[in-house]
């Protein structure tokens, strides 16, 4: 079969055909503004390369970094309104508390605590109250607030509340999307809350989005089924990825982690994927990207969805340069997809991390000519400021101190030494579109969650097994060949508060794709 | 023989506290919070030494009482902590010199610090567990036959209560356990307030100190690339006792506690076994291949292969890489009162103590 893998990153657009496990071609594109014109143009280029008829593609797998580029960058995200139920406990830390300064104000720290909450057998903390729900639906209004968040103290356990302050919110603020934590995160207040403020802050862009990669497809003429990565390596509908965005956060390091264990055959190594605009390093383990334990941050803010464990900077090859009072600063600002246009060496006015790897003769792009005057001691205090970023961040993913290769992959790869302190960095082939590669292996799973009544002798064993059997026949269903499938989650919380001896069970079973049924 | 505890050692306070809290006590993280918050707007809280205490001053023993599965939803507030501890001065009319924590394990290692930050005292150098506990008779201070009486209850919707008597310190925990689980499995309280001389006599003494520096070897092995598992058994002169995948976690929220059990498969030297890990709030017995290798009072702690980051009992998930340990127990806790208070058959285990720790 024949399945095409687009990464789409903030600098460059790659795509990749590979014909079961062989790579028959592989291209890079610039990305653009409306995002459809750079990923018509990579799968032009790569259709074109491989020879093959696209009639014959059986799938298109999309990554794509826009999400999460847009928290680590502060840009694209919308004011939202922050609401949580569950006064008057917590009322000391607020929503958002842990986040960073900067980008709590991005969101426009629009938070509210309201009187509501459940206790952990299903009693009411607090009666919601709703006049104050209908009051802050007339902020949003008066503000312009684009999305709502809200988030109910033991909403996994009862999330009655969360539904009936969306359904107030609908019929008072029409228009503005709601989304409830319940959908979004596992247990732990803060991080769940999070992780549904920073997903509603993201609808509109990934509205936008979606509908540019379907453009993308239909203008390229493919009709196969077409799906977008996430966070733990496999596949989900578009219209996951509308209402959830948050769930492609940890896509690109997956998707490029993968990519480089399937290029190089190796088992243990660090995998640095430099971009456009962010470098993510993180580490492989028996084939495998390590997986964090605990909770992720993504530009700075906790969250607890299962994530692998990568180290994200603001370094990338569109990293604005600037040479300012407190000495030489590389990023986080990045000129992205626009550094074929605002690159020195490409002939615009903007000094970028790129224009420094052709001044010190690392990289063979746009014209060295423009970038000759550049004075040698700014670009050997570039360099080394670019080295010493990426080798803190391979140390801090080393896992033990026995050396290990680096892997480098990814567009902005040009800025990697060939040493980082005393590791190997490894290119191989295809490197750059590694991430492609990536999205194009992805896998195929299935998930069960819902309540289970444990009644006439059924036991909690026998229902997990029920669970199981439900998420494997769901992942077979969507294409995942039986054998290689492997529970990556599995969860039971008893819900005290239901009769029958009810627990809800959550399931998650993950198998490489095969032959699609139907 | 004060010293003012220094902000750079919240963060080791926590690290260190959360691994002696053998998977109790919940994780420090928003108590951590909570306290950068109280600095940032200019509390410092004072250590004192606890041989500095005279013999009649009075001091508060606090602890945020609960599951710390619902203390992840219902995140606690200083200010409740700092009400217990007024409701208590009220009642017997006397002014707390300084508030220690009932134990150093988990996130209540630095609840004495959120109420002493509020009311401006200093913290004791000492905890009455020396790791964490799930109930009131499991402390030194119940091993030294002190009296358990008067307990104040504090919640977050002005309920509160005092517990005037009680028969034993068995009663004052079913009495004070059944109030907090009323109240949401999460409640503010403070202990029978002790004097100066008791806990200079029957407190565990450093255990403050002893966090701070255990968090500190994690960070320095982390910077190094060094193994923080091995940090941690080097700094406490540790056993490693397995390591491998979870790959069951059954828990229930019964009684005000949360109890179950973890499963986790062998890998590498321990490929082909299996360690069940029971607990309570704690994890209390370790099972290999079904017999009992490991058991309270000796410290079983659950921790981040790589990271060497504690793991909860309300936190551990399928799927982990994990590492078992045991470390030493306070010399008290190993003695027949001891064993007779927080020993295997203190959880319902019928099995004799034996520690790990020859």
């Amino acid at each position: 079969m024949y399945r095409v893998g687009i990464d789409v990153g903030g600098t460059n657009t790659d795509a990749v055909i590979l014909q079961d496990k062989t790579v028959l071609a592989g291209v890079k594109a610039s990305t653009t503004e409306d995002v459809t014109t750079g990923v018509i143009e990579a799968l032009e280029n790569v259709i074109a390369a491989s020879g093959i008829d696209r009639k014959a593609i059986d799938a298109v797998m999309i990554g794509t970094t826009h999400f999460t580029n847009a928290v680590i960058e502060r840009r694209h995200m919308d004011e939202v309104a922050a609401i949580r139920l569950g006064l008057p406990s917590g009322a000391g830390l607020p929503p958002m508390v842990d986040w960073p300064d900067d980008i709590r104000e991005i969101v426009g720290n629009h938070g509210y605590q309201v009187k509501g909450g459940y206790e952990f057998d299903g009693r009411i903390l607090s009666p919601l109250d709703e006049d104050e729900i209908v009051r802050i639906a007339g902020e949003i209004r008066a503000k312009g607030l684009k999305a709502a968040a809200v988030t109910c103290v033991f909403s996994g356990i009862n999330d009655a509340m969360e539904l009936r302050t969306r359904e107030l919110l609908y019929r008072h603020c029409p228009g503005v999307p709601v989304v409830m934590s319940k959908d979004i995160g596992r247990h732990g207040l803060l991080a769940r809350e999070s992780a549904a403020i920073m997903n509603a802050s993201l609808l509109s862009l990934a509205d936008r989005t979606v509908a540019a990669f379907q453009k993308a497809l239909v203008q390229a003429g493919l009709t196969c089924p077409f799906y977008i990565t996430q966070n733990d390596g496999t596949l989900m509908a578009a219209d996951v990825v509308r209402a959830f965005p948050v769930l492609t956060f940890a896509s690109g390091p997956t998707n490029s982690m993968r990519g480089a264990a399937f290029l190089t055959g190796l088992k243990d190594a660090v995998v640095v994927d430099v971009g456009g605009t962010t470098t993510d390093v993180g580490s492989l383990s028996h084939g495998f990207p390590r997986q964090a334990s605990t909770t992720v941050d993504i530009g700075g803010v906790k969250t607890n969805f299962r994530m692998p464990d990568v180290f994200s900077i603001g370094l990338g090859g569109g990293s604005l340069v600037v040479n300012g009072e407190k000495g030489i600063s590389i990023g986080p600002k990045s000129v992205g997809y626009r550094v074929r246009r605002e690159a020195l060496c490409f002939g615009g006015s903007t000094l970028t991390a790129t224009d420094i790897a052709v001044a010190a003769g690392k990289a063979d792009v746009g014209d060295k000519a423009l970038v000759d005057s550049l004075a040698p001691a700014l670009v050997e205090a570039a360099v080394a400021r670019i080295n010493a970023m990426l080798e803190a961040c391979v140390e801090r993913s080393r896992i033990s101190s026995t050396p290990v290769p680096v892997i480098a992959v990814g567009g902005g790869s040009i800025l990697m030494p060939d040493r980082i302190g005393e590791l190997e960095v490894l290119r191989p082939e295809n490197f750059a579109v590694a991430n492609a590669v990536g999205a194009a292996i992805a896998q195929i799973s299935g998930e069960t969650d819902r309540v289970f009544s444990l009644i006439d002798g059924k036991t909690r064993e026998a229902a997990l097994a029920e669970a199981e059997a439900e998420a494997r026949d769901k992942a077979i269903a969507a294409g995942a060949i039986p054998e290689t499938l492997e529970v990556i989650e599995r969860e039971d919380t008893p819900l005290a508060y239901l009769p029958g001896n009810a627990t809800r069970i959550h399931v998650k079973v993950v198998g490489e794709m095969g032959a699609y049924h139907g | 023989m004060l010293e003012e505890f220094a902000e750079e050692h919240i963060e080791p306070l926590a690290i260190g506290a959360w691994i002696l809290g053998t998977g109790g006590g919940g994780d420090p993280y928003i108590s951590t919070l909570n306290l950068r918050r109280l600095y940032a707007e200019g509390a410092r809280v004072d250590l004192m030494d606890p041989m500095a205490l005279d013999d009649d001053d009075m001091v508060a023993v606090v602890s945020k009482m609960g599951a710390p599965l619902v203390g992840q939803e219902r995140l606690g507030d200083p200010v409740h902590l700092a009400r217990a501890v007024e409701v208590m001065e009220d009642y017997i009319g006397k002014r707390f010199r300084a508030i220690m924590s009932v134990e150093i394990g988990g996130s209540n290692a630095l609840s004495s610090f959120l109420a002493a930050a509020v009311l401006d005292r200093p913290v004791v150098n000492a905890d009455a567990m020396g790791r964490a506990y799930p109930e009131a008779q499991m402390t030194s201070f119940a091993i030294g036959n002190l009296p358990m009486f008067p307990l104040s209850l504090v919640d977050v919707r002005d309920n509160e209560v005092i517990v005037t008597r009680a028969a034993s310190w068995k009663w004052m925990e079913r009495i004070s356990r059944k109030v907090c689980t009323e109240v949401g499995s999460t409640a503010a309280t403070c202990k029978a307030p002790r004097t100066g001389r008791e806990v200079k006599e029957w407190g565990i003494h450093d255990t403050v100190t002893k966090a701070v520096e255990l968090g500190k070897a994690v960070l320095d092995a982390r910077r190094r690339h060094a193994d923080p598992v091995d940090a941690i058994l080097d700094h406490e002169g540790g056993k490693q006792l397995f390591r491998g995948k979870v790959i069951d976690v059954a828990r229930e929220t019964t009684g005000g506690f949360l109890r179950g059990r973890t499963i986790i498969e062998g890998i590498d030297g321990d490929r082909g076994s299996r360690l069940e890990l029971a607990f309570q709030n704690e994890w209390a017995v370790a099972f290999r291949d079904g017999e009992p290798v490991a058991m309270t009072p000796d410290l079983l702690c659950l921790l981040d292969t790589i990271s060497g980051s504690a793991i909860g009992t309300e936190s551990v998930r399928y799927g982990q890489r994990v590492t078992v340990v045991a470390l030493p127990a306070p010399a008290l806790l190993t003695t027949p009162a001891g064993i007779a208070a927080v020993g295997p058959r203190a959880f319902g285990y019928d099995i004799d103590f034996r520690s790990v720790f020859p």
